[in-house]
């Protein structure tokens, strides 16, 4: 038998309370349709990680109103722009946020809004070029009192 | 509601410059989750869209959702290659429709 000794034993009551808060912490179970509005906007087709800047913070203290900021890394000019951008939140009631849609005149494919969060979840921002290959981002926001309902 | 809508932009650019616009509008955004008092669903009246387009063409938009948040502030960019009109709108749920209007003139 292998003998615990009191330091031992905190250490392991310690390492069980982490592992039992971790699901928490990453309680990304989608609780809505974000994928439908995901396989909506793609069209089915796999969007490639990268060239989006997605600016959250990772704990929000008030989901009701939660900073966004979304750049896209594009030229912005006639030939090669980003169409759309769509945003998603995966543990609100409904998933989408919203779609912002740019055109060569905004020079830099780049937006900030705020936005309501009910709970910690993924947000996920997708973008479409105007040459139709589609980018992804996701990020993770810790909410401390929900933004809907309420 | 009846508030004019807060536009923030430079008075005047150079030729090929980009600029930074920022909106704000006073709206409850009411995301029809909520419950009043008597536990009835509080109807959802939310901007649904914004516009903003510059001599006519469409500089940029975007399609709100239930999950923005009251007085919606949405900020981004423009290129001014010529002195001009931006035209703003904001749509509703119920059809109306927030308008305002800035100039902007190109650096000498």
């Amino acid at each position: 038998m292998v003998a615990i000794n009191r330091r031992q034993a905190f250490a392991l009551g310690g390492g069980f309370v982490a592992l039992a808060l971790m699901p928490m912490a990453a309680d990304a179970e989608p609780s809505n349709d974000a994928a439908a509005w995901i396989k909506k906007f793609t069209d089915g087709k796999e969007p490639v990680k990268g060239k989006i800047a997605l600016d959250l913070p990772e704990i929000a203290e008030n989901g009701n109103t939660v900073p966004l900021s979304v750049t896209v890394d594009s030229p912005m000019t006639a030939d090669a722009y980003v169409k759309e951008v769509m945003i998603v939140a995966d543990g609100n009631p409904n998933a989408g946020v919203a779609t912002l849609m740019f055109s060569p005149l905004s020079g830099k494919a780049e937006a900030s809004i705020r936005i309501r969060l009910a709970q910690t979840q993924n947000v996920t921002a997708i973008a479409k070029m105007s040459d139709g290959s589609l980018f992804s981002e996701q990020k993770t926001v810790k909410v401390t009192i929900g933004g809907c309902g309420g | 509601m009846a508030d004019r809508p807060r536009i923030k932009l430079p008075k005047e650019a150079s030729k090929g410059e980009i600029i930074q616009v920022k909106t704000l509008v006073s709206h409850v955004m009411e995301s029809g989750q909520r419950k009043d008092a008597q536990g009835k669903t509080v109807p959802r009246k939310i901007i649904n869209r914004f516009a903003c387009e510059f001599n006519g063409k469409p500089v940029f938009a975007c399609a709100l959702e239930p999950a923005i948040s009251a007085n919606p502030y949405i900020q981004f960019n423009a290129r001014i290659e010529e002195e001009g009109t931006f035209k703003f709108a904001w749509t509703d749920d119920d059809g109306a429709v927030i308008t305002a209007e800035e100039k902007i003139a190109l650096k000498a």
